[in-house]
């Protein structure tokens, strides 16, 4: 059923249409504009449901792939000999596999929640619902575009409406946060744009012989970049030309490139610092998108790109990227603890979390890499959860500083409640979904390097004692008589509350809901690993 | 070259699309003397409007006969002046930016501001006129009148705001930076001559490319000298500095001419001059000088825009580092297989148009109703014009490069230019400005959606202004969206040995 329309463009551009109706809407009616951006956020959730329970992990998502050809740049073919012709092919390829699936699946929850909880945006609503869902089509496409320079146009997408949904709905330091993430981001895009266009220009080439010659061209296709590279494409006489391979260096350079560009985004450890500012100062349902999805997107491109086509580059820099994925961890931990601000702590905490994923990558084998990306889906629902209370307490109480809160279980017992299971979710407690991301990580990492993991693990601890602090110290003791009178959640706020709360729960019991899909797509790569071909 | 030929009637058709604006530029300012006062001056602007559309029909008519007749240009004047494809397109970007400014001003100009409104409408055409000389001119003498004629009238079009002094200052500056272009210009071409023996593009070229050299050293600095003329005119750094008095002092259209219209066929010229008329020695020791100034514009341009609070310096800043950005498809190695240079180019340069005269557009109501060009003056657009705020939007974005817009495209195109011809440097530099570039664009954004402007009160967008500013918007998207139409036309009519070379 699934197979007969296209599925991931209906995802990815649903939302989009969905922006531009708004603009024509008349921005007086905020009931109205509220349901429109519901009812287009819902649809692709849906349709991601449906996608996800129809998807047959030994088959994979081949009945879902779309290709149309989008544009086709002639190149200067002056003076050449027996060829039919020659263009710069950037085709639309849609495509899911098992590592795209749940973070699609992943957008569609958290950008649902994040709407509900928008019901604090108290300005231009119009424009905040605009820029939202055009930030979801971004974030699918990401997930879904199988050409590079889609990817890249997508990656670009979500940061314009993530910069004025943070420069403009934010706190007060709302737009030095949002140009930090302007510029930091955009460093990261330039750097991944520079690595894929040198992809297209040597590993993007294809001939295919025809009556008139050969016809060739080079090509955005992730799927034409991954059999060149990893030696397995058809090439042509020509293409073993030395101007289409990539050598030694430019190999490592590319690599590099796209570590550091996805690094950025994840945060890798010394990349981090912009994503600080825009924890603490965005508005809670931007946070909780960012936190729970941008994020990921790293991640994402990491797995995708850096491990998918450069599996031996990665084999020799597994050593640095885990160091550096321990460090970002213990780092992370170590400052969430001394931090004063609850925003800032679930930031740190975040960076440590991430950590965790870099591990998962580095670990080569299919458990780590599935522990990557469980560890990514679980975060960034426990994310979005965390920020969707602390928004909700900072609409009643204006402060989300651990020092000025206390006491709130008295007065707000759910919410309270909520915030302890998310925070328990969050330092891995086993029953709850944070516990089997780090369990697969490490446990993978532990094949490859003992001695690392058992730093890794350290941090485990750590958070136990940093989230046990905040939690404790804003729900029990002494509550000032400032918050006396504050009210319990509202329907609105509880519903996303506790279906993450659900969500947690289930993937914690029976993690095979997540995993059943993501592992034959790591079979190849884990083959690719162990083989140490080139890849 | 031979002796002296009759102008035949079939030549003066081949001339038809200039000739027709040399008429009527010459019509209508005898036409503006006898007008009565009480006529309003905007009937001259729309007839000039008439004009450049007739020239532009015609440019079309002259393209479709080239492809049907299967020649690749027609020459007249004993080789001197050339209709091809190369100058046809840039023709029609040069008309088209040309009546975009045109009816820009419609919807802009007051007359408190120039009150002779009808001679600078008028004036525009002359500049438009000069423009297409230069992109058809296959000889120096022929190119040097073109650049005469444009310069001469813009140094005019600047002065127009009588009644300020800093558009006199502007003017005064532009002229001497102008006579300096000129001269390094005309020094580097009499070098050639000297050298050579001959004005003509391709026998320059040829004598060059044919072996020894006695005079190799003196081709060089002549070579050197040209650059540099051209450099002047195009703005690229370090020859930049006129730029941003210049533009802030001129009336808002006309900066926006100048941005484009004159950076245009000064990239035609220097197309035309230097793909033809270099041997290969001179095009790898001379060609790597423009490549350097292009890299210093692209920085130059991006980090000085970083600092103004001007949105017209500003902008004269972002038009520096465009200028390096569209210079780059110029200096590239030839021999590796990439895009042909012009296609690339020639994207980059209507995407530069539409957002460039968009944006002035934009500013040029903001000027209206704030009085002044400062970045500030954009405080809450958003709430003061919601639609044009939106637009600006799309317009920054496409001068900052991001997707989905034509300067993305074009940016990209470039981009995977200097990569496959492994320019790695070049690549960074870009790469690394466009980044710099975000935030550069995002001041004017931020200005529109985060701050509070110094009332609320709507902006009025006049019909005209309305629109340029929405037909260059909407073209930018589309340009982002849909690249292919363009490129596949320009492959379509245009080959490099073909249409550019002159022999």
């Amino acid at each position: 059923m699934l197979e007969a329309i296209p599925v991931l463009s209906l995802i990815t551009w649903i939302p989009l249409a969905g922006a531009l109706l708004m603009i024509l809407l008349p921005t007086r009616n905020a009931r109205a504009l509220r349901w429109v951006a519901g009812l287009f956020t819902a649809v692709p959730l849906v349709l991601a449901i449906w996608l996800y329970a129809e998807y047959k992990p030994a088959i994979g998502g081949r009945p879902y792939e779309e290709a149309y050809t989008w544009l086709t740049v002639p190149l200067s073919r002056a003076g050449a000999e027996g060829i039919a012709s020659l263009e710069l092919a950037f085709d639309y390829l849609m495509g899911v596999d098992g590592l795209s699936l749940p973070l699609t699946l992943l957008t569609g929850i958290v950008s649902m929640m994040a709407l509900l909880a928008s019901v604090h945006i108290r300005k231009r609503w119009k424009t905040f619902y605009v820029l939202f869902l055009l930030l979801q089509t971004g974030m699918y496409g990401v997930f879904l575009t199988r050409d590079v320079v889609w990817f890249f146009i997508f990656f670009e997408l979500t940061l314009i409406p993530a910069f004025f949904l943070i420069g403009i709905w934010g706190l007060e330091g709302r737009e030095k946060a949002a140009n930090r993430f302007l510029v930091y981001n955009g460093v990261g895009s330039a750097l991944m744009l520079l690595a894929f266009l040198m992809l297209v220009a040597t590993a993007g080439f294809t001939a295919t012989p025809g009556a008139g010659g050969d016809a060739l061209r080079f090509s955005g296709s992730y799927d034409v970049l991954l059999a060149n590279l990893s030696g397995s494409g058809s090439q042509s006489m020509l293409a073993s030309d030395p101007i289409f391979q990539l050598s030694d260096g430019m190999r490592w350079a590319a690599f590099v490139l796209l570590v550091i560009a996805f690094g950025i985004k994840l945060p890798m450890f010394p990349f981090h610092t912009w994503m600080l500012r825009v924890h603490a100062e965005a508005p809670p349902s931007i946070v909780m998108v960012h936190a729970g999805v941008l994020l990921k997107m790293g991640a994402y491109g990491l797995i995708r790109f850096a491990a998918q086509l450069f599996p031996a580059e990665l084999r020799e820099a597994a050593d640095v990227l885990a160091v550096l994925g321990v460090v970002g961890i213990l780092y992370g931990a170590v400052l969430a603890f001394v931090q004063k601000e609850f925003r800032l702590l679930l930031a740190y905490s975040s960076v440590s979390h991430m950590g965790i994923v870099l591990l998962g990558v580095a670990s080569l084998n299919d458990v780590g890499l599935t522990g990557a990306v469980f560890q990514a889906v679980s975060h960034g629902l426990i994310a979005a959860l965390l920020f969707l209370i602390v928004g909700s307490l900072y609409e009643r109480t204006g402060t989300t500083r651990i020092d000025e809160l206390g006491g709130l279980a008295k007065s707000v017992p759910f919410m309270s409640g909520i915030l302890l299971t998310a925070g328990l979710a969050n330092l891995g407690l086993p029953g709850l979904s944070g516990f089997v991301g780090e369990f697969l990580s490490f446990l993978g990492l532990f094949e490859s390097m003992k001695v690392l993991t058992v730093f890794g693990v350290l941090g485990v601890l750590l958070s136990a004692a940093y989230m046990l602090r905040g939690v404790m110290s804003i729900t029990f003791g002494p509550q000032s008589p400032r918050y006396d009178g504050i009210k319990e959640a509202r329907f609105v706020e509880a519903l996303p509350m506790v279906a993450l709360v659900a969500l947690i729960v289930l993937l914690g019991v029976y993690p095979s809901l997540l995993t059943g899909p993501m592992q034959p797509s790591f079979d190849p790569l884990v083959e690719a690993f162990k083989s140490g071909v080139g890849g | 070259m031979e002796a002296l030929q009759t102008l035949t009637v079939q030549d003066l058709w081949t001339l038809a699309p200039e000739l027709a604006l040399l008429v009527a530029s010459v019509v209508l300012l005898v036409v503006e003397m006898f007008l009565p006062a009480r006529v309003n001056r905007d009937l001259i602007g729309w007839l000039v409007m008439l004009s450049l559309a007739v020239s532009a029909a015609l440019v079309g008519v002259h393209m479709a006969d080239l492809q049907a007749s299967g020649a690749s240009a027609v020459s007249v004047l004993g080789g001197t002046y050339r209709v091809d494809d190369f100058a046809n397109i840039l023709k029609l970007v040069v008309l088209a930016a040309s009546g975009l400014v045109v009816l820009l001003s419609l919807g802009s100009v007051r007359r408190e501001d120039i009150p002779i409104r009808g001679d600078y409408y008028s004036l525009i055409l002359p500049a438009a006129l000069g423009a297409m000389i230069m992109a058809s001119s296959a000889e120096l003498i022929t190119l040097y009148v073109g650049l005469e004629l444009m310069s001469v009238t813009t140094y005019v079009l600047v002065a127009m705001r009588k009644s300020r002094p800093s558009s006199g200052e502007a003017a005064f500056k532009y002229l001497v930076s102008g006579g300096v272009a000129s001269a390094f210009i005309l020094y580097g071409m009499s070098l050639l001559y000297g050298a050579t023996g001959t004005t003509g593009l391709g026998e320059i070229g040829a004598a060059l490319s044919a072996g020894s050299d006695p005079f190799e050293r003196l081709v060089n600095i002549g070579f050197y000298l040209m650059v540099a003329g051209f450099a002047l005119k195009l703005a690229l750094a370090p020859f930049h500095l006129w730029a941003a008095d210049v533009y802030q002092g001129a009336p808002t259209p006309v900066t926006a001419l100048l941005a484009v219209v004159t950076k245009g066929a000064a990239f035609a010229m220097a197309y035309r001059t230097l793909f033809n008329a270099m041997g290969q020695d001179e095009r790898d020791l001379v060609l790597p000088a423009l490549a350097v100034l292009a890299a210093i514009a692209m920085i130059v341009g991006t980090t000085g825009a970083l600092r103004q609070s001007d949105t017209k310096r500003f902008l004269a800043l972002s038009g520096v580092a465009n200028a390096g950005i569209l210079a780059i498809p110029l200096v590239l190695d030839l021999s590796h297989v990439h895009t042909s240079l012009f296609a690339e180019f020639v994207y980059y340069l209507i995407a530069y148009v539409f957002m460039n005269v968009g944006a002035f557009a934009v500013l040029a109501m903001v000027e209206r109703a704030e009085g002044q060009t400062g970045l500030d003056a954009f405080a809450g657009l958003y709430h003061r014009a919601p639609w044009t705020a939106g637009a600006m939007t799309v317009l920054l974005c496409s001068l900052a490069g991001l997707p989905i817009t034509g300067g993305f495209f074009g940016k990209l195109l470039i981009l995977f230019g200097t990569v496959q011809t492994r320019a790695y440097w070049l690549a960074a530099i870009l790469l690394a400005t466009t980044v710099v570039s975000y935030y550069v664009y995002f001041r004017i954004i931020r200005q529109m959606y985060m701050r509070g402007g110094r009332t609320e009160e709507p902006i009025r967008v006049t019909t005209p202004a309305g629109i340029v500013i929405w037909i260059c918007a909407l073209a930018s998207v589309a340009l982002g969206v849909l690249p292919r139409p363009i490129l596949s036309w320009i492959d379509a009519v245009f080959s490099l040995p073909a249409d550019l070379m002159v022999r």
